[in-house]
């Protein structure tokens, strides 16, 4: 290879290789992570889906739980087209770990402003964990498209 | 520099002469004018989409488009599936043929050419009564008209054809020159469909044996995580099926028509062999998804990286070709040679222009593939920001500037309308701009995709309307242009002139050419390099479909729409 092809393909396999360190650095160290693999609800024979996501907890109870100082639980069911519940109200510095699944269709769960960027799944546990350390309004969004109405599926969180 | 120039000059083709067969030239010229047919539909369903960002509501006064949703379905089909498998198809169906001197079997490709049609009928129909505004993503749950699926299948399956053929002719060549390398026009050509074929997998199982026996009640439910994660698995690589035709005609025709040469055959084989090498990458699609570990998460994000790898090659390739084009042209100091390209040669400047567009389609791609920087932009107009600097620039403005000797070229007919031709790529790559531009920051400030901008229940939030207003402007100007790149082919097509006579298709010759013999060799045992992307799809994939098949058909259908 020419002296010149040389440089410029180390150069560019150092940019990626740089890029990439960024990234692991960012999920170990400043703890940005995606959700994962959380489990799923599988109906038994006979059953439909819906039921068997309403009794199977935590999401046989949509909501907020305070899990302990300073630390929340909140359980959002998305179906066409809202959210369970539509609005949540936290206090300044709520330490909130999300739990999130569809009834139906995919759904999205997303709060502009923070990096809580969720798919609901049906049947499918959507884990995802942040913390509010701003108070104000801010709207819950679905991003993934549901139907017909798709549009009008919002919600909202106010932290004060 | 200086000293390269002096290393080996050889011609990438074949270059005696070469009579494409009547039957041949037919079917890809129909495929390339049905392509351009499915987009000038589908453009007509963007503008209204871009309208929508900018607050405007125009659905329900169309004729076949009764909700955004269905017009958005339709401009994704149309525009992402039709018109790029049809171009696809024609364009390097000619390359392959030119590039090993042989037609292709003409057969194959007339029932390729009469299966995408029949495709676009199953799948449109529905789409245009109302019966399957499930997006182009067509995620289960939400289900669409059977015919929708099956005209997805046989739109797949006449791109397979069109392989089939290339490979056959590539047999026979081979037979004919032992030995010998694969010329490289023919090379980049059959790798980008090596490529699709193994990719497409994912896709046509999801819709031949989920999907299609589903929308016919064959089955109890849909199991919509498996869905998306076999969508997904041809979903990213499909983007690279459609830009792969644009690097052919970067690689092989640009260096030439500007007067420069091709730096080096290896490197542009190397970079098509990481194309179908890395192919498990859609993952990264699913960053945001439950029920998708974090092992295959963190696997795509290297891989991804990978992949742009053989871009960055590309780039390095087609700048180092634009530059000693630019410079033969009297072009002095370090950015000189840029100004003297040819302009004012329409299929240059689009190209050029689409290769401009592509540097931030690129860039906001690396950033979509970011594990977690993917968080700010999933599922936002971020991400169709991206993808219209990529395939709605860098693939479409590459194709119109090919249509402007191509079409020419196939008809014998010269272009009509050249000042209209000659503007017209600048405008596009302006209305791209402004509507990129628009998309990436509403998506950066949470603005989401794939949503009835115009008809929310509540505030936009703050720098919305800025952003949803330059989206507008932006489709509006790219959708005029559209109308004019369609009115110079409509008028080169229906003049009585016929003209010009194309000696040769103009491809490009190497300095570093294709070596007879060493490592390079390898290059060409194409067999290899399917095997390797066989083993990376495995190891990706593998333990995830071990724990998900047999699927859990779980989730009944759902017609919201």
């Amino acid at each position: 290879m020419e002296k010149l092809e040389k440089i410029y393909v180390w150069l560019s396999i150092s940019i990626l290789i740089a890029f990439i360190v960024a990234i692991i650095y960012a999920s170990l160290a400043l703890a940005v992570r995606v959700p994962t693999d959380s489990g799923q609800i599988v109906p038994n024979p006979g059953e439909s889906l819906v039921s068997a996501v309403m009794r199977t907890p935590p999401f046989n109870q949509p909501g907020i739980q305070e899990v302990g100082p300073g630390q929340y639980k909140v359980v959002v069911i998305g179906q066409a087209w809202m959210f369970n519940p539509p609005s949540i109200e936290l206090p300044l510095g709520a330490d909130v770990t999300f739990y999130g699944t569809s009834l139906d269709i995919d759904h999205g769960f997303y709060i502009p402003g923070t990096d809580v960027n969720m798919m609901l799944l049906p049947g499918q546990i959507s884990v995802l964990r942040h913390k509010f350390n701003k108070a104000g309004e801010y709207r819950i969004i679905c991003h993934e498209y549901c139907g017909t109405l798709h549009h009008l599926m919002t919600g909202t969180i106010t932290v004060k | 520099m200086s000293t390269i120039f002096q290393v080996q000059t050889q011609v990438v083709e074949n270059p005696k002469e070469f009579k494409l067969s009547p039957d041949n030239h037919r079917w890809i010229l129909l495929s390339i004018l049905f392509g351009f047919a499915a987009l000038a539909f589908g453009v007509f369903q963007g503008f209204v989409q871009g309208l929508n960002y900018a607050g405007i509501s125009l659905f329900s006064f169309l004729p076949g488009m009764k909700t955004y949703y269905e017009g958005l379905t339709a401009h994704g089909v149309l525009n992402a599936f039709i018109f790029t498998f049809a171009e696809a198809n024609g364009w390097l169906a000619l390359t392959t043929a030119r590039g090993l001197g042989r037609n292709l079997n003409s057969k194959i490709l007339a029932l390729s050419f009469i299966l995408l049609v029949l495709g676009t009928l199953f799948a449109g129909i529905p789409i245009f009564v109302g019966k399957a505004s499930v997006l182009y993503t067509f995620y289960p749950p939400l289900r669409a008209h059977w015919a929708f699926y099956l005209g997805i299948a046989l739109a797949v399956v006449s791109t397979w054809l069109i392989s089939a053929a290339q490979l056959m002719a590539l047999a026979a060549w081979r037979k004919e020159h032992k030995g010998e390398r694969i010329p490289l026009m023919a090379y980049v050509s059959i790798m980008t469909y090596i490529m699709w074929d193994i990719s497409s997998l994912g896709a046509a199982a999801e819709d031949l044996f989920l999907l299609l026996p589903w929308s016919l009640n064959l089955l109890p439910g849909s199991d919509p995580l498996l869905s998306r994660v076999l969508f997904w698995y041809t979903g990213h690589q499909i983007v690279y099926y459609w830009l792969l035709p644009a690097y052919v005609s970067w690689y092989i025709f640009i260096p030439r028509m500007v007067g420069g040469k091709l730096f080096s055959d290896s490197l542009a084989r190397i970079a098509f062999i990481l194309f179908v090498v890395l192919v498990p990458v859609g993952f990264h699609h699913q960053y945001t998804d439950p029920g998708v570990g974090n092992y295959y998460k963190i696997a795509v994000l290297i891989l991804t990286f990978g992949i742009a790898f053989p871009s960055l090659l590309t780039a390095f390739s087609i700048m180092y070709a634009l530059e000693i084009g630019g410079r033969a042209n009297g072009g002095k100091g370090i950015l000189g040679w840029f100004w003297k390209l040819p302009w004012a040669n329409p299929t240059v400047s689009a190209q050029v222009l689409a290769m401009i567009a592509f540097l931030p389609g690129g860039i906001t791609g690396i950033m979509n593939a970011s594990y977690n920087m993917n968080l700010l932009t999933h599922n936002t107009t971020f991400v169709p920001g991206h993808f219209h600097l990529t395939l709605g620039s860098a693939v479409t403005l590459s194709y119109f500037g090919i249509a402007y000797w191509l079409i020419p070229y196939l008809t014998g007919k010269p272009l009509a309308l050249k000042g209209v031709a000659k503007w017209q790529p600048w405008i596009y790559f302006l209305g791209v701009m402004i509507f990129a531009r628009g998309e990436i920051s509403g998506g950066i400030l949470g603005m989401p995709r794939r949503t009835a901008m115009a008809i929310i229940n509540y505030e936009p939030l703050p720098g919305w309307k800025l952003a949803g207003a330059l989206t507008g402007i932006g489709g509006t100007i790219m959708f005029i242009s559209c109308v004019l790149f369609f009115l110079v082919i409509f008028v080169t097509l229906v003049q009585k002139k016929q003209t010009v006579t194309y000696p040769d298709m103009p491809f490009t010759e190497t300095y570093l050419g294709a070596a007879p013999s060493g490592w390079q060799l390898i290059l060409d045992r194409l067999s290899y390099w399917v095997l390797l992307s066989f083993v990376l799809i495995a190891l990706v994939y593998g333990p995830f479909l071990l724990t998900h098949i047999p699927p859990k058909l779980t989730a009944p259908p759902f017609q919201g729409f």
